[in-house]
């Protein structure tokens, strides 16, 4: 047993309101420089829908992610080394920019200096970025939100293939939602396979995949070989370039800008400590649907008293071991069994994971006139509604249906268990049962998916880049830097260093002030007089 | 041997010399302060349709020219009778398999020049060192075609007996002026050009030559980095140091 620790991600699709902030703020930290302007680190795709780069599932076409050889082992499904080296002068699947979309400026200059008093009124033609000329806009990167375009491109779907004839006249009643998608930081990543230059790594410490922006050398398999296409390519240096989970913020114990920065609070960033030993033999079954099985087994118990002394002999510090007991991706994943993995047939045990949307299938129970959160009209309904349910397999299982159901079974359940409990009748055990859980997991998995507060929502142990420093024998920081020691007084001002400095968020929580307990406002109660109870924090004696 | 003209001298031993350091300091100095930019600088975002049919014809031919060089200049004649292949057969074999690279090299480039040209994407991103390296590229390539065809093939001059004898000297810091200034026009132009792309080589995209990634063939194809320098240091041949 080799145990890794992997920072993992899981995404409840319930939640996501296709609102795009996590895009623009990620945009706005990571690629607003220029070669950088098609590249979305984290995307929000409508599904059905063709996602971005148009139609990127369709591995047929692009030939990213591994397959099983005639031998049944393991190889890049865009060919082997020597493939890959004859290749090096024309990528032959390589997509191009108007697979994503020509970026383009508008003349604002137009606007800005028009003179007064014009009879015509000025405009701002839109002006390519690569090229500099005035272009037509064709395509964007979310050109078919919300189902625009459905009826000109709805085939182009490659999830849709083998269900088309059922989606084609209902699907736009029927269903719809959001994906958003940022790199999955694989156990067994493609792109690092593909790159010929060796630039691509995953961080020993946290799993994190990046690019050596001095290694690449721009020879452009990785974005081939990452069946998410999540790699991309800055046009200006050369460069491939991804998404880098954040991870200077992830040191210092901060969650992603895309995940701080969700309106719907609905990513869960944690831990998850596995097996590297297992994943080739995992990743190297036979049967495409038995993949998300053979994903969990490779993630290991953290509370295993085998496993700690697996992670503490691997030099895994205690705090991380800590983390990943309390990890809430994890317990998702692991406990409630209710996150799913974006397409394991790919075979590269992404570990972006996501907790399939049940709104659709509600939707349609409410428009009924049934009771939508009545468990036993919802089971009936995940069970006739083979739609949607078919085309969430063909996304998060390989296809394979019964996993899809029994996840939004027990989402189901769990909406009509909590509703007795909130409207004060006696939780009805047997539901829960139903779903294989009990009452007390449920509520626990309630109170995850419902009301978890940021600290439960991201448990981000912080870096430890300290170590080489504190051990004794190398001796590079001052002994007497010790609390309280004469060199404290020498620290550097924390607040000045950018956006957060080390230790921000640890800070944060100390210099919190602290609410009171049990109490709730209610401002709609306050006569105007005086200060409403709970507001804030009791004067401390002594203060005026 | 006294008609050594001072141009010569400058010609055909201070200026290849001169340019041996610049290339050889100059890949030290770009790796050292500007790997970022070591990179193929690849447009094949912008357009894929010819380059797929241009870059590899103009790749493989240019190695199979690099090959055929490597051997016109590197082996004396005399090793080559002494194995036994005839003059005439050494010279069959260098014309038919020359012209089969020379055909791809020239055709790709043609292609290559003309998708940079006419494509707008791909003309946006080329800089003026790129422009400059073109014109040389396609000036050493043509003058070679022209020397290999007018002098050799249709000529009587023997390049084995004059330019790749100066090759040789070249490296043993013995060159005679006399072997170069006496080589047709072709072949000095072809020489010179070929001197002056060795000269800008380091200051531009042909650096990528040098990024050739054959390590790809033996490495695992998962990799880890450590973010403590320590464990990097962790390679074959380097003992752990034990505190």
């Amino acid at each position: 047993m080799r145990v890794m620790a992997q920072m993992s991600m899981v995404m409840n699709l319930d939640k996501c309101i296709g609102c795009h902030t996590c895009s623009v703020t990620c945009k706005q930290a990571w690629t607003n420089r220029s070669g950088t302007e098609y590249m979305w680190f984290n995307n929000v795709e409508t599904r059905p829908g063709q996602g971005y780069p148009r139609g990127y599932e369709d591995q047929e076409k692009w030939k990213g992610g591994w397959e099983l050889g005639r031998n049944g082992r393991l190889k890049l499904k865009a060919g082997g080394r020597i493939t890959k080296l004859m290749q090096l002068f024309s990528n032959p699947k390589l997509p191009g920019i108007e697979d994503y979309y020509e970026p383009w400026t508008y003349e604002y200059d137009n606007l800005l200096h028009a003179p007064a008093q014009q009879d015509t009124i000025p405009t701002a033609p839109p002006k390519s970025l690569i090229t500099g000329e005035r272009m037509d806009i064709q395509w964007s990167g979310n050109w078919d939100d919300d189902l625009g375009g459905t009826y000109l491109h709805k085939d182009k779907d490659p999830m849709l293939k083998g269900i088309e004839d059922k989606v084609q006249f209902e699907f736009d009643q029927t269903f719809m939602f959001y994906l958003p998608r940022i790199c999955e930081h694989c156990l067994n990543p493609t792109c690092v396979a593909s790159c010929p230059s060796g630039a691509i790594y995953k961080r020993e410490e946290d799993g994190v995949v990046l690019v050596d922006q001095d290694g690449c050398r721009g020879w452009r398999m990785c974005i081939t070989g990452c069946p998410y296409k999540k790699i991309y390519f800055n046009h200006q240096t050369g460069k491939a370039e991804k998404c880098t989970f954040c991870y200077p913020r992830l040191e210092q114990g901060e969650p992603t800008v895309c995940a701080e920065t969700c309106v719907g609070r609905l990513r869960y960033i944690g831990l998850v400590l596995y097996d590297a030993d297992k994943v080739t033999e995992a990743v190297s079954v036979t049967d495409e649907k038995d993949l998300y099985r053979a994903q969990m087994d490779v993630i290991l118990d953290p509370r295993d008293p085998e496993v700690i002394r697996g992670a503490e002999a691997a030099g895994i510090h205690h705090d991380w071991i800590l983390a990943a007991q309390n990890s809430p991706t994890y317990k998702l994943i692991k406990e409630y069994e209710v996150a799913l993995p974006l397409h394991p047939e790919y075979r590269t045990m992404p570990m972006v994971w996501y907790i399939p949307p049940l709104s659709p299938v509600v939707d349609v129970v409410r428009d009924t006139g049934y009771d939508a959160e009545d468990a036993e009209s919802l089971f009936a309904a995940i069970d006739a509604l083979r739609i949607p349910v078919e085309y969430l397999a063909n996304l998060f299982t390989a296809g394979d249906v019964p996993t899809v159901e029994r996840v939004l079974y027990r989402m189901a359940a769990m909406r009509s268990y909590m509703r007795d409990i909130n409207l004060g009748n006696a939780p009805r055990e047997g539901i829960a049962n139903a779903v294989g859980m009990d009452g007390e997991t449920m509520q626990e998995m309630y109170r995850l998916l419902a009301i978890a507060k940021y600290e439960d929502r991201y448990v981000i142990p912080v870096g430890h880049h300290e170590s080489a420093h504190d051990l004794e024998s190398t001796g590079t920081d001052c002994p007497l830097n010790a609390p309280g020691g004469p060199g404290m007084g020498m620290s550097l001002p924390e607040e000045s260093m950018g956006m957060s400095g080390p230790g921000f968020s640890s800070k944060r929580q100390e210099n919190a002030v602290e609410k009171p307990e049990g109490v709730r406002i209610n401002l709609l109660n306050w006569d105007g007089n005086g200060r409403p109870e709970g507001l804030f924090p009791s004067p401390a004696a002594g203060t005026a | 041997m006294n008609d050594t003209t001072t141009l010569q001298l400058l010609l055909w031993v201070v200026f290849p010399y001169m340019v041996l350091a610049v290339f050889v300091l100059g890949h030290v100095w770009r790796f050292k302060y500007d790997r970022f930019g070591w990179t193929t600088r690849s447009s094949q975002i912008y357009e894929s349709k010819l380059l797929s049919i241009g870059s590899p014809m103009f790749h493989y031919g240019i190695i199979g020219i690099f090959l055929g060089h490597v051997v016109g200049l590197g082996i004396p004649k005399s090793w080559t009778q002494f194995v036994g292949i005839s003059d005439h057969m050494y010279h069959l074999m260098a014309v038919t398999i020359g012209l089969a690279a020379a055909v791809a090299c020239v055709g790709g480039l043609m292609i290559l020049i003309y998708r940079r040209r006419t494509n707008r994407r791909v003309f946006g991103a080329t800089t003026a060192g790129d422009k400059l390296m073109y014109l040389l590229l396609a000036m050493t390539i043509l003058c070679g075609v022209l020397a290999t065809v007018v002098h050799t093939t249709f000529g009587t001059y023997d390049y084995r007996e004059g330019v790749s004898i100066w090759f040789r000297q070249f490296w043993t810091l013995q060159p005679s002026v006399e072997l170069m200034s006496q080589a047709p026009i072709f072949f000095q132009l072809h020489v010179l050009s070929a001197i002056a792309l060795f000269g800008i080589w380091p200051f531009t995209r042909l650096v990528h030559v040098f990024a050739a990634p054959v390590g790809y063939l033996t490495r695992p194809y998962i990799l880890y980095r450590s973010k403590d320098p320590r464990k990097e240091a962790e390679r074959r041949g380097w003992e752990k140091v034990k505190f």
